[in-house]
């Protein structure tokens, strides 16, 4: 990604449009926006070389409040739209905005080859475990037992897991915040614009209408301390409110565990050091679910690799190398031909 | 060695003992001159029939013969070997005068096994030249075939001339030396085959030779091996080992219109087409398709152009294919995309993104029977009810058809034109028929064509995303990376007034009617209808679109040529029609519409035109045959 700074800063009234905003009074979405504008104008790039490419949804509505190049496009397709624009300028800074039935449910199998094939682009998924703006329906994200229009005795089917999902799509950069932590997720987003390739960051979104506090048992300010632990590369995994728990890999049952410093002996050097390269790591981080275990935020996970549209621009380069001139009349002679003569 | 041959006059009488297989001195005969032969080379889909086919196709085509081919190809990779629906089949067409199709019924079959034999014998004319390979009509071939009895011997091929020939045996002496495989040996034997056909007809091998030394030039044993078998049938030809009643033949070249020629197949054409388009339109194509038959050799011929800067797209499925191309084309390059029917109704709804936010768009639908998976390998032109209505709302694009393989080259070039001239999707079919078989193509000088380079909008002053052309109704077209023409677009309603969001009831009646007019006015940016044979009025008009142009031209040129009053209208315009073809189809009493579907073109004629057309419908996979199309309009001109 190219990042040319403006001759003057960016600020986050650049980079607003003049669309009325049109999301719920109280909505996660606006603390979200606001987070964004926040990391793009840390970013710097010029508001003409970023587009936002979104899908239906809630969520899709984004790039309408962004000035920037914008393309509300169709249910769950912004990943292949997204690649196209990438496909044919790789110049650009193109972010996805999606919510979880986009994203993981019409839209899984774009999710699934946009990291894949690690085109360079920001997906950002909104997760409120909800539909909303079809009224209320359980989503792929809902937890079991969820009520909703459509599961009026609740939900039966197993949600999935967005980080686990993109992992195992092959993704090299999962990072994971929540539309309220302010200072947390705008460092997240920049981390996810730096790195070169597809990167997937899951946003707890609360939904305030169908499925408020969805997530407050660990995004309760009162509760955040203990249920969430925040992660930084090199760093041992430790939470609570005097950083007095931490996370250590038990390597008998190969499963994670909570240990507190000070109690049977444990010390600092018995917990996890948080390492963004190891994937089975990442996995196991991604998997920690409140409240038996602190919900692991920050970047889970980021490990370069080769970039889609650069190898494929490396392959066009070099066949033009080849034949730097090539000649639309000599293609069509080329062959067999034959002279008829008058 | 067996060497039989029958003629229908023998085989009157009864069946004929076996001709004696000469070892005299050749007696060379005269050749026989013809105006037309057509040709069936039909086999095992492993025996390499296709090649045999394209061989003989470009062999044909420098020796100045006019020609068309349709190859026919089972949906079986490698079918079960032996079987009849394994058959795979190529014909061609060639004559010393002006060939539009690929042959009613073959006067020679080529039978590389019973099977081959079992699925053709029965469109061969009394008469015709059957060549069979006897070394395949083992007891388990012939009951996989179906056959009861030997067909060789149970009176099967007594109305026809059958040259009886143990060509595996014969192949695998003549390649005895190059120590082969008796498996490798035994796959020279099309090219034994075809040195035989070749000369039948009197052609040259150099081309072949040539061929087969530049495809195997890492493994030049198997190319020797096929030139050898090559060489082996043309000799066993030459030398007289054949019966006397086969007679060698000549078909002098056609009085083709000076220039320089080539062989193109439509895929090519196409592909070439779409990027001269692009070239003239001053910009670059960015190509995204899911490989489906018959349309995936378009992406295959495109993925080989990549020097032409073109970036193709393997997409994980058809909706994403359109959907990367629409975001090609939202930042500034053409998106094409190409499918076939199922295909292209998954990519529906983008269509209509396309269409709402009025954006270039080029959908390829190489059109194959249905419904459903149909027929995939078989050809049909039942999507233009898909094409000009199949999509929710009301959602107009621009329909143009393809009629020929070469065709394709100027189809390819008038959507890139349509579509980036008006900010519409085009649609542009071709079907299986078109996309695969080949012509003679007189090369046009490209540098002629008048270029229509693309303008992109880049002035801030009073913009907005919905700024329209007033003559064309097109919007302005931006790249993303523009400075100060930051804007948002969607599926949503927009404001006539500013590309905002609009959900006003007014403003959404305008938007429609503006998107009807401007498909509309594609009509005064294109050519009036033509007459492409015959008067511009008269007792009988024959409208066609698409690949049935071969047998109409022909039929109809036929009974003109007999004193009948009929003529031919094609169709390239689907949608939007010319602005002149209701006054013309007004000027006949009778209207025929020969189509391949159940009647579609017929009824969107009828309803836009209230003309009393009728249709003429055949969806049995293949081609119309002339003598079909000929019947129907002797039946019309005698209502």
């Amino acid at each position: 990604m190219t990042v040319v700074k403006s001759p003057e800063k960016l600020t986050v009234k650049d980079l607003t449009s003049d669309q009325e905003v049109r999301w719920c009074p109280g909505c996660g979405d606006y603390a979200i926006i606001k987070g964004v504008r926040n990391a793009l104008a840390e970013i710097g790039t010029p508001t003409e070389k970023t587009v936002f490419i979104s899908g239906i949804g809630c969520a899709a509505r984004f790039p309408y409040y962004m000035a920037t190049y914008g393309f509300h496009t169709i249910h769950g397709r912004a990943p292949a739209i997204a690649t196209g624009v990438k496909l044919t300028n790789p110049e650009l800074d193109v972010w996805v905005a999606t919510g979880d039935g986009d994203c993981l449910s019409i839209g899984g199998n774009h999710t699934l080859h946009v990291i894949r094939r690690n085109v360079d682009v920001n997906v950002l998924l909104f997760n409120n475990e909800i539909y909303g703006l079809t009224k209320g329906q359980y989503s792929p994200t809902s937890k079991i037992g969820t009520r909703s229009p459509s599961t009026p005795l609740g939900s039966v089917d197993n949600p999935v897991s967005a980080i686990e999902f993109a992992l195992g799509s092959g993704a090299r950069f999962v990072a994971r915040s929540v539309d309220t932590l302010q200072k947390h997720l705008p460092g997240v987003l920049v981390r996810a614009h730096g790195h070169k390739g597809a990167s997937f960051v899951e946003i707890f979104q609360n939904c305030i209408v169908y499925n408020d506090g969805v997530f407050a048992h660990f995004t309760d300010r009162s509760v955040a301390a203990d249920t969430q632990v925040h992660l930084e590369h090199g760093k041992p995994v430790l939470f609570g409110k005097d950083s007095d728990k931490g996370i250590r890999l038990n390597t008998t049952t190969l499963k994670l565990e909570i240990v507190k410093i000070g109690e049977n002996g444990i010390t600092e050097d018995d917990i996890l050091v948080h390492d963004e390269t190891n994937k089975v790591l990442a996995t196991l981080l991604a998997q920690m679910q409140a409240p038996e275990f602190p919900v692991a935020l920050g970047v889970i996970y980021c490990e370069p690799a080769a970039e889609y549209t650069s190898a494929v621009y490396e392959q066009i380069d070099a066949v033009k190398k080849q034949s730097p001139t090539p000649s639309l009349k000599e293609l069509l002679h080329s062959g067999h031909t034959w002279q008829v003569d008058a | 060695m067996t060497i039989e041959a029958e003629t229908p006059e023998n085989a009157r009488e009864g069946r004929k003992e076996m001709a004696a297989v000469s070892a005299e001195e050749p007696v060379l005969l005269p050749r026989e001159e013809l105006d037309s032969v057509v040709i069936r080379f039909a086999g095992d889909s492993g025996d390499g029939v296709q090649i045999t086919g394209s061989q003989f196709t470009d062999t044909t085509a420098l020796a100045g013969n006019d020609l068309a081919t349709f190859p026919d190809f089972p949906a079986e990779i490698r079918a079960p070997a032996g079987t009849t629906y394994g058959v795979s089949a190529f014909q061609i067409n060639f004559g010393a005068r002006s060939i539009a199709t690929s042959g009613d019924v073959p006067d020679v079959l080529v039978a590389f096994n019973p099977a081959a034999l079992k699925v053709n014998v029965d469109d061969m004319h009394a008469g015709s030249l059957i060549i069979v390979d006897t070394g395949t009509f083992t007891a388990r071939n012939m009951d996989k075939a179906g056959f009861t009895s030997n067909p060789l011997e149970d009176g099967t091929l007594e109305k026809f001339r059958a040259l009886k020939i143990d060509i595996s045996k014969l192949t695998v002496e003549a390649v005895k030396e190059m120590g082969l495989t008796s498996k490798e040996a035994l796959r020279c034997k099309n090219f034994w085959t075809l040195g035989l056909v070749y000369w039948l007809y009197g052609r040259d091998r150099a081309p072949t030779t040539d061929w087969l030394k530049k495809k195997f030039a890492k493994r030049p044993d198997i190319a020797d091996s096929n030139i050898a078998a090559l060489n082996a049938g043309h000799a066993f030809a030459e030398t007289a080992e054949m019966p006397g009643e086969i007679s060698s033949y000549i078909v002098p070249p056609a009085a083709l219109e000076p220039g320089v020629y080539r062989n193109i197949t439509g895929t090519d054409a196409l592909a070439w087409g779409l990027l001269a388009g692009t070239k003239l339109a001053d910009l670059k194509m960015t190509f995204c398709s899911y490989p489906i038959t018959p349309a995936s050799s378009l992406l295959h011929a495109l993925a080989g152009l990549r020097h032409f800067d073109i970036v193709t797209f393997q997409a994980e499925d058809e909706i994403a294919a359109v959907c990367s191309a629409i975001g090609a084309s939202y930042t500034g390059s053409i998106g094409v995309t190409s499918s076939s029917g199922p295909g292209v109704a998954l990519k529906g709804e983008a269509i209509g993104l396309a269409i709402s936010t009025e954006l270039p768009l080029i959908i390829v639908n190489s059109q194959r029977a249905g419904p459903s998976t149909g027929l995939p390998t078989k050809t049909e032109q039942s999507d233009l009810y898909q094409s000009v209505y199949g999509r929710n709302a009301d959602s107009p694009v621009v329909v143009l058809a393809a009629c020929s393989p070469a065709d394709c080259f100027e189809v390819g070039i008038e959507a890139v034109r349509l579509t980036t001239k008006f900010m519409t999707p085009v649609i542009l079919l071709t079907d299986g028929y078109i996309a695969n078989a080949a012509e003679p193509w007189r090369i046009p000088d490209v540098d002629t064509f008048e270029p229509f380079p693309t303008e992109f909008h880049t002035d801030t002053e009073g913009f907005h995303p919905f700024l329209r052309d007033p003559e064309t109704l097109a919007r302005v077209w931006v790249k993303p990376g523009t400075p100060g023409l930051e804007h948002r677009i969607g599926g949503i309603e927009k404001s006539y007034d500013s590309g905002h969001i609009s959900y006003d009831s007014q403003n959404h009646q305008k938007m429609t009617d503006t998107r009807a007019s401007k498909v509309d006015g594609v009509a005064d940016h294109i050519p009036l209808q033509d007459v492409a044979d015959g008067n511009d009025s008269g007792a009988l008009a024959v409208i066609g679109w698409g690949s049935t142009y071969g047998p109409i031209s022909r039929a109809v040129s036929n009974l003109r040529a007999m004193g009948k009053d009929v003529s031919h209208i094609h169709l390239r315009h689907i949608w939007p029609f010319p602005r002149n073809l209701g006054d013309l189809l007004g000027q006949f009493d009778n209207v025929l519409v020969p189509e391949m579907n159940n009647g579609q073109l017929v009824n969107v004629l009828r309803a836009k035109y209230l003309v009393d057309a009728k249709g003429l419908s055949q969806v049995n996979g293949q081609p119309f045959k002339i003598a079909t199309i000929e019947d129907a309009i002797l039946k019309q001109l005698e209502k």
